[in-house]
């Protein structure tokens, strides 16, 4: 029995890592966040847009969270873990005194009850599947049982998960917004309204949601750690035109533009020196990838497929975005465990495509098809992919259509031969590199409906990703990433994909605000970690 | 005189004919007449930033978001906007017309029938039908036409019901049926006349309307697929960028004004010349 | 007057459910499985099956239009797939604030309309008809969201007359309404153009002439009223255009209408939205044109119900 024995590591160790001025930093104040599109739901166990997401983390805590602007796991409801020798069963140990924005205290009857609500299929939380490792997962996923037999609550501070297989990405699961811990009464009274009543334990309290205008968060004064939240409210606006928002930013109306720089601004605000010290640039777990289906012919071929990676030019698609995004010749992203900095996947080499295509017999090309989703800048980076193609004879038709119609052509085996990812939100859920192998490149995704759009299986791989992924002590915690990055690099070699580039994310604030540089570009409180921002005024 | 030499000797109608014949002849000669193919992207077509270039010498109306020479874009645009806001506008005015005289004329249960289909269609989701076909077929230019038929007809039919059938209650109209004028000759000698400036009126307002809708169809996946250039996804395409490259709005923008203005400028010459109540007044 | 009014108002209720069932069929026609949408990506097979049936989207298409339709007359629109609320309170959330932006557009449109159709007829073929004439055409081609954003930047960002961008205040309306306002006005003007030249041609102008009766009368107490009917009919068609959403200018100034709600339901398919807005679009466009209808009446009484 290894015993992981981690307290207090609530507020002091948290700023330490984000660098921040400590913790003298007075509470106060208040911002303004503006979105385009409505805030949908509030509910964790449903809530998976990348602009609900960190508005969830504000309102929740599940019992893992990450140090701010890193991709470190730390405890957060629950205060000390112990795992067992096989890795089976985890013992999380709850923090005591925590209490919900409706006053009662959180207990361990509370998480198992969370943890069920996700597995059960009439909450049909499109997170559900994240949990399959929990024992009695299928029982409860399929109705025929109530609950997780896998998840005990042993004591009011004490629940017990069991996991059917070894699961290596367990404790990130439990990070997920999925995974927050609900009280049962309120969603019970709200029913399947409470993604608009929410009731958690966070640093935030959701106390007014006026649809199409905005929602409104307050300071939960009751907060388990002390010092945090740094602001009493913040106001989400939404329905704003990201032009306009920066506008508004500009006049001092608005804080954060949730949005980002609009791409018909970017340059322009860049070069502002009155934005200098308002933008803060970082790095996300995120890469865009154009697919090639090896089920359809002539993909079918290797060859081919390394000869449409070596012919795109990705410095000038990089140059057409303005330089926001960084070239990539793997699927994983640089931020991500795994990334192996030596490879350097297929280079950009016409004249090595073309010979490539007359090996495959391909010498006088062939004709096929690029789906892509419809919204800028998504149909300009295809242009720029077409016409690279052209250059070694291969004449592509362009289908730039509404995101779900892309993706339910994925999902077909025999619909679309290349796909552009992006604008499909390919983000990592969790910063684990088995989150970008399953449902996009491992045989499970390679089905009708799946997210596999290569249709690549390769079933020697996923056992060694399955092998990988039981390697849960945590000695071998970097011989599992070496396994991972020479999987990735298999992989790559195969060339199903063609990683373009991995996007950086660049965020606009107002003067008034501040905080430490990464909790503006976190890599998992997207797109800003809200708890840690301050007013200056009330300094 | 033949109505050409009339339309040629007025100074406003002979802009607009050449302006038209200008527009057909630049879409008909566009690769003879472009220094570019719409879809090459020269490197120097952007900024070392990836900025657009504005007009300069080497590209007469600056670039477009991938370096692309606007000028040869508009010129091959001027197909499929002509395609769009000619044809297929000019369809479904002639639609709505039929539909709206018909049911204003005769009234009834076939009015009555006519007039209810027509806010069936008013009332259907043309969007939606347009990421249905965009998901069933492969994009065509005459997919996107043809909804644009479709849809677009509904409006004129109701105003031509309407102005029909306050003309058939007029003393002029009840003094004909009195000295027992045919029907035919009743809706052909003084009701149709009467219809043809509303016509004119649909008809070019509807060319730049159009136009515009097509690119919010195309942008849907039926119609043209990029990198195939037409007026109204250019203007679309780049319309957050107007404060930062104007260019790229201004001129594509200007170029639907100045055909729906000359086909109204013929328009309206035509009828002063076939309408004979207006003739001798002011 | 009553049977008339009847006899639309069934025929109104036929052209509802004739848009339901064509929504729904196009709705059935989508490639895209709003299941594997709500169920995600790392749902089990088990997972997607076990959703689709708690829809009823594993039914025969009859059946799930039944059920949709009985659900319907009891006033329950469905559950968004994508928020999970309401449909019918996601909808009355937006309802007001399209209604008043209706409101202003039209009264922005006709005030600006009318007065350059009117001004036009009367100066016919001056060179302020045909400066009139481009300022319409102009109206009419420019994309909303450039003439939106210019007015926002000049009348908001650098003068300060008004907000730049939300809902509560009579400022709020302003500009949006102008910028609707301009475009339609474009339609409005040529329409009463022409309407007044046919009208001013008719025999009982010419009577008032001879008869010696002022300009000023002639024009406000025969020809305008006259020329007024195709502008009833419009004002009936703009009703339907502007509740089925006006998607440009709601997200350039931050209005909460309806149609943005409708276009981010389009773009993501979320089936039970894109219904409900549907049949709202198609209530307005039957109210609209049956306005429009009964207001003839009152105009032209010269035009008998048949």
């Amino acid at each position: 029995m290894k015993k992981w024995l981690l307290t207090g590591v609530a507020s002091a160790a948290i700023f330490a890592a984000a660098g921040a001025g400590a913790s003298d930093i007075k509470q106060g104040g208040s911002m303004i966040v503006t979105y385009k599109d409505d805030v949908s739901t509030l509910d964790p166990a449903i809530g998976y847009d990348w602009q609900n997401w960190s508005m969830i983390k504000s309102l929740f805590d599940g019992l893992m969270d990450y140090k701010p602007g890193t991709t470190e796991l730390v405890p957060d409801l629950a205060e000390s873990f112990e795992i067992s020798d096989d890795g089976l069963v985890y013992t999380f140990t709850l923090r005591q005194g925590v209490k919900f924005h409706n006053g009662r205290e959180m207990t361990a009857k509370d998480v198992k009850y969370s943890l069920d609500r996700v597995a059960n299929p009439k909450t049909q939380s499109p997170g559900a599947g994240f949990f399959g490792s929990i024992k009695g997962f299928d029982e409860a996923s399929s109705g025929s049982a109530e609950g997780l037999s896998g998840v005990e609550a042993v004591d009011d501070n004490t629940i017990r998960v069991t996991l059917a297989r070894p699961d290596a990405t367990f404790l990130h699961v439990m990070a997920l917004n999925f995974a927050s811990v609900v009280p049962e009464e309120s969603v019970a009274e709200h029913g399947a309204d409470f993604g608009t009543n929410p009731v958690g334990t966070g640093a935030y309290k959701m106390t007014d949601w006026t649809r199409g205008q905005h929602v409104i968060f307050e300071r939960n004064a009751d907060y388990y750690q002390a010092g945090l939240p740094k602001l009493d409210k913040i106001t989400f606006e939404v329905g704003q035109e990201p032009i306009v928002a920066l506008l508004r930013l500009e006049r001092g109306e608005v804080d954060i533009a949730g949005d980002g720089i609009p791409p018909a601004k970017f340059l322009e605000t860049m070069k502002d020196p009155k934005f200098k010290d308002q933008i803060v640039e970082g790095k996300q777990l995120h890469t865009g990838y154009v697919t090639m289906n090896v089920k359809m012919k002539p993909f079918d071929d290797v060859r081919v497929r390394k000869a449409v990676a070596m012919a795109i030019n990705k410095d000038r698609i990089v140059r057409i975005i303005n330089g926001r995004a960084v070239t990539a010749n793997q699927p994983l992203p640089p931020l991500m465990p795994g990334y192996d900095s030596d490879y350097s996947g297929q280079p950009y080499d016409v004249a090595g495509a073309k010979t490539l295509m007359a090996d495959a017999g391909m010498a006088d090309g062939f004709t096929t098809e690029l789906y892509v989703a419809n919204t800028d800048p998504q149909p300009r980076i295809a242009q720029a992919i077409q016409q690279d193609l052209a250059g070694i004879g291969i004449k592509v038709e362009l289908r730039s259509l509404a995101q779900s119609n892309v993706i339910a052509a994925g999902g077909e085996e025999d619909q679309a031969p290349m796909i552009w990812s992006g604008g499909m939100a390919w983000i990592a859920d969790f910063p684990d590199p088995s989150n970008f192998y399953g449902p996009i490149l491992g045989c499970g995704g390679a089905v009708q409906g799946g997210w596999n759009w290569s249709w690549y299986c390769n079933a020697e791989l996923d056992e060694r990703a399955k092998k990988a992924d039981a390697m849960t002590d945590p000695s071998q915690a970097d011989a599992r990433i070496e396994e991972w990055k020479a999987i990735f690099t298999a992989i790559q070699e195969e060339a199903p994909w063609v990683p373009i580039f991995n996007e950086q994310r660049f965020t606009i604030r107002s003067d008034r605000l501040d905080g430490p540089d990464g909790i503006f570009v976190d890599p998992v409180h997207i797109p800003v970690h809200y708890d840690h921002v301050f007013d200056k005024g009330v300094q | 005189m033949t109505i050409l030499g009339k339309l040629i000797r007025r100074k406003l109608s002979l802009f607009g004919l050449l302006v038209i014949c200008g527009t057909v002849l630049a879409a008909l000669l566009a690769p003879w007449i472009t220094p570019y193919a719409p879809d090459y992207q020269p490197f120097e077509g952007l900024t070392i930033e990836g900025a657009p270039l504005p007009p300069n010498a080497q590209f007469w109306l600056g670039t477009d978001l991938l370096g692309r020479d606007l000028f040869s874009r508009l010129v091959y645009g001027a197909q499929t906007s002509l395609v769009i806001g000619v044809v297929a506008n000019g369809v479904s005015v002639i639609i709505g017309s039929l539909v709206g005289i018909v049911a204003g004329f005769l009234r009834g249960a076939i009015g009555a029938i006519l007039m209810r289909f027509t806010d069936l269609m008013m009332a259907f989701p043309a969007l939606l039908l347009a990421i249905v076909l965009s998901a069933i077929f492969k994009p065509s230019l005459w997919i996107v036409a043809l909804v644009i038929a479709m849809v677009n007809w509904v409006q004129v039919a109701r105003i031509m019901y309407s102005e029909t059938v306050s003309l058939s209650e007029r003393d002029f109209v009840e003094a004909e049926r009195s000295i027992g004028a045919s029907r035919t000759r009743i809706l052909l000698r003084h009701i149709a006349p009467h219809l043809l400036s509303s016509i004119i009126v649909f008809g070019t307002l509807g060319i730049s309307t159009t136009v515009l809708l097509e690119a919010t169809l195309s942008y849907l996946g039926v119609g043209v697929q990029p990198p195939t250039p037409s007026w109204g996804n250019i203007v679309f395409e780049n319309q957050t960028w107007f404060a930062t490259a104007p260019w790229l709005v201004f001129f594509p923008g200007m170029a639907i004004l100045t055909l729906a203005l000359a086909f109204n400028l013929v328009g309206d010459a035509l009828r002063e010349i076939l309408d004979p109540t207006m003739k001798g007044r002011h | 007057m009553p049977a008339y009014l009847f006899r639309r108002i069934l025929e109104a209720a036929l052209i509802l459910l004739g848009v339901s069932l064509v929504t729904y069929i196009l709705l059935f026609l989508l490639p895209a499985d709003p299941v594997r949408q709500i169920a995600g990506r790392s749902a089990t097979a088990e997972t997607v099956e076990s959703i689709r049936r708690q829809l009823g989207l594993d039914l025969p298409f009859y059946e799930q239009y039944w059920r949709y339709l009985t659900s319907l007359l009891q006033g329950d629109l469905g559950r968004s797939y994508i928020q999970r609320s309401e449909v019918a309170e996601l909808i009355a959330a937006r309802l007001p604030a399209s209604l008043l932006l209706m409101v202003a557009a039209i009264c922005a449109e006709l005030a600006m309309g009318l007065t350059m159709g009117i001004v036009s007829a009367v100066r016919r073929n001056s060179s302020t008809d045909q400066s009139l004439m481009v300022l319409s055409f102009v109206g009419v081609s420019a994309p909303q969201f450039v003439v939106g954003i210019l007015l926002l930047y000049v009348f908001a960002y650098q003068l300060g007359w008004f907000p730049i961008s939300g809902y509560g205040t009579f400022g709020h309306l302003v500009l949006p309404a102008m910028t609707l306002g301009f475009m339609g006005a474009g339609w409005y003007s040529r329409m009463m153009r022409s309407s007044m030249l046919n009208v001013l041609g008719q025999d009982f102008i010419r009577t008032a002439r001879a008869k010696g009766l002022g300009k000023a009368r002639i024009l406000l107490r025969h020809t305008v009223p006259n020329a007024l009917l195709p502008i009833i009919a419009m004002i009936g068609i703009d009703i339907g255009i502007f509740m089925s959403g006006i998607v440009v200018v709601e997200s350039v100034f931050g209005w909460p209408g309806i149609g943005q709600l409708a276009w981010q339901a389009i773009q993501r398919v979320d089936i039970p939205i894109i219904m409900g807005v549907t049949l709202v679009a198609a209530c307005a466009i039957v109210i609209g044109n049956l306005l429009a209808d009964i207001v003839a009446l009152f105009v032209d009484p010269r035009i008998k119900l048949k």
